[in-house]
């Protein structure tokens, strides 16, 4: 017996009740709320190009990352036939797109770090340098430390898969996760734009 | 149209009240209060996040009662400047993100579910954690009273205004960890902020029970939602510039530095792309109240549903965009100056069409003036009036008069004491009962309501008049020849009367917790769902899930000859 | 009070009438203790003031209306004793009446926002003068500094400009500098405020009708002493600014007998932070001391400039303003006597 009860205008059969699933309801409010905290840092990059009044500029010391954008964004692939996998029960790739993805990002990561290191030790540009290395490595930084984030949670799924805790019925909950990656591809999107493309 | 399918409507309601005992023996202090800090039942932190919103509101009411105390007489000694600034600051500070933040989305943590028949919200220990999480960042931004200066300096509190501009924040004019404390408090308590707005979005949308489909959702959960929503958009900006602010302050960043090139209006446009959808986020949950209280209380249904739904989305969307009228004065282009007054007078519109639809709500109906009721009819009359002065304070040209100054105070004091915190204190006295089992003593209620009325008209009231007469904000003491002195004294005296008032108020909560009438279900004859289930409701809220067919599920049970679905589109 | 409130409606009846007839200028009020909005005494805050009017009597009639509304409905509909317990008819809405109450503020909007930006652009956009007088000002934690690039002056905390009037107009442009963090300069009943950013220089007219002195202060937080960072303009007439440019366009007065002052000044580092004009005293960081004593205050506006005063100042200015930037200068009592008259010539 129903609490309140069904009124003639609602009817199971007629129409079934079905509401979207909230992990991702959740990680797109997530997504919406970061993303806000990116445009601030994007709007400020834009607003202070060619405003810096010494140091190194972007022409002189920036090279287009297209090694670390390629691997990045094609971890965004990877994680997509990762899902894919697991929907259709097929663990063994599943695993391997997983632990691909993984690879890709810190991949990137050390890229990163790479091009980071010439620039403070070869090219003198540090976040203190001037208005340029302020918002460059504040940008590009905040993308990379979600980056971490991501591979933090990333690893934590393969672990959780090669210790055989993950059955199909979780593919809901790891698009969710899935759905985190794909945002910090996107945002490396327009973050490559702005810095690499429009900023030089 | 009885059918085997169709309950009698003459029985009573079952099904939604567990009328087994309480199993439990009686549980030691201990465990009580362990039971308290683990929770995850959204009713108890909805709770948690009331109370910790009300003991701040007592603590940002004394640093108000002191501020008045200083500022009653010309050339005052009894605050010295340091000790007002930082006075002023946490006032400020405490009242927007400790007070009105969290009562706020105390209130939606404990009716969001109850009102669309769901058994918690979605993720119940994120829920947990962002209520110990903005704990935390409130009991940061009050340790920075230690150390420092030592207390009679009043320590390392913030002392640069809660809006904090560069580069009076930068290292150079802040030397020490005031504005650190202000800048990391405030981050932390974000944190908070967004997992619960999060939460109530995800809960709306996918928790909902068989039946409520979205126009069908109470006001308050749509307004709540709207809010949580316009909410992730709002306070990730103010992230965005202290994490900007703490890397010009220790990394050597110049994001706010002049002397690099960087840009001090870098800062106010920021601070107040936050600022001003931050106030609407804090008078939403205003409406939502109103939008539930009024109804009840004049026994009619809200008239024009959608179009409250219509213009409750269409003030979020539209207070993105008017943040610049906060910032006339900074030396935009008149072009600037124009489009913002244009924005700023259009997000009156729908604002204004909400109190129209209150008063339609209340025309023909049958009004019952209870002290809940009482606070939302002030609510309405002192909202009529903050948005009238928030319109004169958007005709640029008359803002390079009255911004920065006693106007501009009084101004948004009537939206956030008299709009806000009256409609607060009328959606306690409405659903104390529901979440205690027993009602508030109306005769406290309503000294209570008269005299925090009677003390906030003469604060505010009165408080436009130093504003016109030329008296800035900001300041500690003023000079004795301008003319201010016996209008500030009539202030300060009001802000007294509004302290007594709230006293009461918590007099009433202690002796209605101790002997109050017991409340039974629903004790003011109301129709959404948290009136169907018991008063305090079972941790599970509902022993089943309601089925709903329209937006007032007891009206069609209370009234099956008028069911509502009839006549809803 | 009461006087006050009585002008204020007279004026304000007036300024009414006359912003009805468009014609958008009230008459110039005089100076006076209290800076009201609603005095003015220049063109600026008083286009202002005509707006300001305009303004208030659409939003007062809205407010007549819909709390006369509300009052009507909360006695007209209040439950009786004599009620049976019937519920009152339902109503859910009503698409004509949302439409009404919707497109009546839409209109509302457009005739106040017209009114607005064309007030915006006179003001803000108004071209300036060849007779215009232009003036930088600085702002400093907790001080003015004015500097006349015309006429060659450096002076601080008291603005003199030169009355202006219909007939022979003589407006001050004021270009708003800063040398450290935001301030905002408001003198109500000369005009609006306009905020000194560094870094984003600003501009603000006056055009003074009535001479006398106008009073206002810093109206962005700028520090612990904010508070006192008073303004005071001196509308003179043209005799008196005459004679006031050609006294401070001299360089300090060389008084032998204060010498052992004037020793005083050079030696403690006072040179540091203040200049005077014709001695090797050339600091920026605190006012221009040129012409000290042809100030009515000291402090911007804190202290009555007496020899008391200004000794007790150098000794010990956090007793006038805690927390300003001059340090207490650890002078002892024959020093400071010799000091203070030094600064005492300096007329």
């Amino acid at each position: 017996m129903s609490a309140i009860p069904l009124t003639p205008h609602v009817s199971d059969t007629e129409h079934p009740w079905h509401l979207p699933y909230r992990g991702r309801v959740g990680m797109y409010c997530l997504i919406i709320g970061e993303s806000a905290i990116f445009v601030i840092f994007v709007v400020a990059y834009i607003f202070y190009i060619g405003k810096s009044l010494y140091g190194p500029t972007p022409q002189q010391v920036l090279e287009v990352p297209i090694l670390n954008s390629i691997a990045l964004l094609s971890s965004s692939v990877t994680i997509w036939l990762a899902e894919r996998a697991l929907e259709h029960k097929k663990m063994k790739p599943f695993m391997l797109f997983w632990a691909v993805t993984i690879f890709l990002g810190a991949f990137f990561l050390v890229g990163t770090g790479i091009e980071w290191y010439k620039l403070i030790y070869q090219d003198g540009l540090t976040i203190s340098t001037n208005l340029f290395g302020t918002t460059f490595y504040s940008l590009v930084g905040l993308h990379a430390t979600h980056v971490i984030f991501g591979l933090f949670g990333l690893s934590l799924v393969l672990f959780f898969a090669l210790t055989g805790r993950i059955r199909d019925e979780h593919a809901e909950k790891i698009q969710v996760l899935a759905l985190y990656w794909h945002f910090v591809d996107a945002i490396w999107i327009v973050v490559f734009t702005v810095v690499y493309i429009i900023g030089r | 149209m009885a059918d085997s399918t169709f309950p009698n409507p003459a029985a009573p309601i079952h099904g939604a009240l567990d009328l087994t005992p309480p199993a439990l023996g009686r549980r030691t202090l201990l465990e009580i209060l362990h039971s308290w800090i683990v929770t995850v039942d959204h009713k108890k932190l909805g709770l948690l996040y009331v109370l910790y919103g009300t003991f701040f509101m007592l603590v940002g009411g004394a640093e108000a009662i002191a501020i008045r105390i200083q500022l009653a007489r010309p050339n005052n000694h009894f605050l010295s400047p340091q000790v007002y600034n930082r006075f002023f600051t946490m006032h400020g500070t405490t009242m927007v993100f400790l007070v009105g933040m969290t009562i706020i989305f105390g209130f939606g943590n404990y009716l969001v579910p109850l009102m669309i028949g769901a058994r918690d919200m979605a993720f119940p220990r994120l829920n947990a954690f962002s209520f110990w999480v903005t704990a935390f960042g409130g009991l940061l931004l009050y340790y920075s009273f230690l150390g420092g200066s030592g207390l009679y300096g009043v320590g390392n509190a913030p002392d640069v205004g809660w809006f904090a501009y560069a580069p009076l924040t930068a290292r150079a004019f802040s030397p020490g960890h005031a504005t650190d404390y202000w800048a990391i408090a405030l981050i932390v308590t974000g944190f908070g902020t967004v997992g619960t707005a999060l939460n109530i979005v995800a809960t709306a949308f996918c928790m909902r029970c068989k039946g409520m489909t979205l126009m069908r959702m109470p006001l308050f959960v749509w307004v709540m939602v709207v809010d949580s929503a316009l909410t992730l958009i709002t306070i990730t900006p103010l992230t965005a510039a202290q994490i900007m602010l703490l890397i010009d302050r220790y990394l050597g960043g110049h994001f706010f530095d002049t002397q690099a090139g960087g840009s001090a209006l870098a800062w106010i446009h920021f601070f107040w792309i936050f600022g001003h959808p931050e106030v609407y986020v804090l008078v939403l949950p205003a409406f939502a109240i109103a939008n539930e209280v009024i109804p009840t209380f004049s026994r009619k249904a809200i008239f024009g549903y959608p179009a409250m739904v219509a213009a409750s989305v269409g003030i979020a969307f539209v207070s993105l965009g008017v943040w610049a009228h906060h910032m006339f004065t900074v030396g935009m282009t008149s072009a600037s100056n124009a489009f913002f007054t244009l924005s700023t007078m259009i997000v009156g519109i729908p604002t204004g069409i909400k109190i129209f639809n209150w008063l339609a709500t209340m025309w023909g109906g049958r009004i019952r003036f209870t002290t809940s009721m009482l606070f939302l009819i002030a609510f309405v009359f002192q909202f009529l009036i903050a948005g009238l002065t928030g319109i004169m304070l958007s005709v640029s040209p008359w803002d390079w008069q009255l911004h920065n100054s006693y106007f501009v105070i009084a101004h948004f004091h009537y939206v956030l004491v008299g709009a806000i915190i009256t409609a607060i204190f009328g959606g306690m006295y409405y659903w104390f009962p529901k979440a205690t089992g027993r009602m508030l003593d109306e005769t406290l209620g309503k000294w209570h309501f008269w005299l925090f009325t009677i003390g906030f008209h003469v604060t505010f009231d009165v408080m436009h008049i130093p504003g016109i007469l030329g008296m800035p904000r900001s300041i500690y003491t003023y000079e004795a020849n301008r003319g201010w002195g016996t209008l500030n004294m009539i202030v300060s005296i009001g802000g007294i009367i509004q302290g007594i008032a709230v006293l009461i108020f918590l007099w009433n909560i202690i002796v209605s917790l101790r002997s109050g009438k017991e409340a039974g279900n629903d004790p003011w004859d109301a129709w959404t769902l948290e009136w169907a289930t018991s008063s305090p409701p079972p941790d599970y809220n509902f022993a089943t899930e309601p089925v709903v067919g329209s937006r007032r599920p007891l009206w069609d049970l209370k009234h099956p000859e008028d069911p509502d679905w009839k006549y809803e589109a | 009070m009461l006087r006050h409130w009585l002008r204020k409606t007279r004026y304000g009846a007036q300024a009414a009438v006359l912003a009805a007839l468009g014609s958008g200028v009230a008459f110039a009020s005089g100076p006076q203790a209290t800076p009201s909005i609603f005095a003015p005494a220049s063109t600026p805050a008083a286009q202002i003031n005509s707006v300001a009017y305009f303004v208030l009597e659409i939003t007062g009639a809205i407010f007549f209306v819909v709390a006369g509304l509300l009052t009507y409905v909360l006695i007209r509909y209040r439950a009786r004793d004599t009620d049976d317990n019937s519920e009152p008819a339902q109503i859910y809405g009503s698409n004509q009446v949302e439409l009404a109450w919707t497109v009546i503020p839409v209109l509302i909007v457009v005739v106040l926002f017209l009114t607005t930006a064309r007030m915006i652009f006179a003001i803000q956009d108004a071209p300036k003068p060849k007779s215009a007088l232009d003036v930088t000002v600085v702002g400093h934690q907790f001080w003015w500094e004015y500097r006349y690039p015309d006429l060659g002056i450096v002076a601080a905390n008291e603005l003199h400009v030169p009355l202006s009037s219909k007939d022979s107009p003589k407006p001050t442009f004021l270009k708003l500098l800063s040398a450290d963090v935001d301030h905002s300069y408001w003198v109500p009943q000369l005009s609006g405020k306009i905020d000194l950013i560094p870094n984003h220089p600003n501009e603000l007219w006056i055009d003074p009708l009535q001479p006398g002195l106008y009073y206002g202060q810093c109206a962005q937080f700028c520090g612990v002493e904010h508070a006192k960072m008073l303004l005071r303009v001196y509308v003179d007439t043209p005799e008196e600014f005459a004679a006031w440019v050609k006294n401070q366009q001299q360089p300090g007065v060389q008084d032998p007998s204060v010498a052992a002052g004037r020793r005083v000044f050079e030696t403690q580092a006072c040179m540091n932070c203040h200049a005077v004009r014709g001695t090797a005293a050339t600091g920026r960081f605190g006012p221009d001391l040129t012409h000290l004593m042809s100030r009515d205050t000291i402090a911007s506006g804190v202290a009555p400039n007496t020899k008391e005063n200004l000794r007790q100042w150098i000794k010990d200015p956090d007793s006038f303003k805690p927390g300003s930037l001059m340090p207490a200068m650890q002078l002892n009592d024959e020093q400071l006597d010799q000091l203070t008259a030094y600064l005492a010539t300096l007329k």
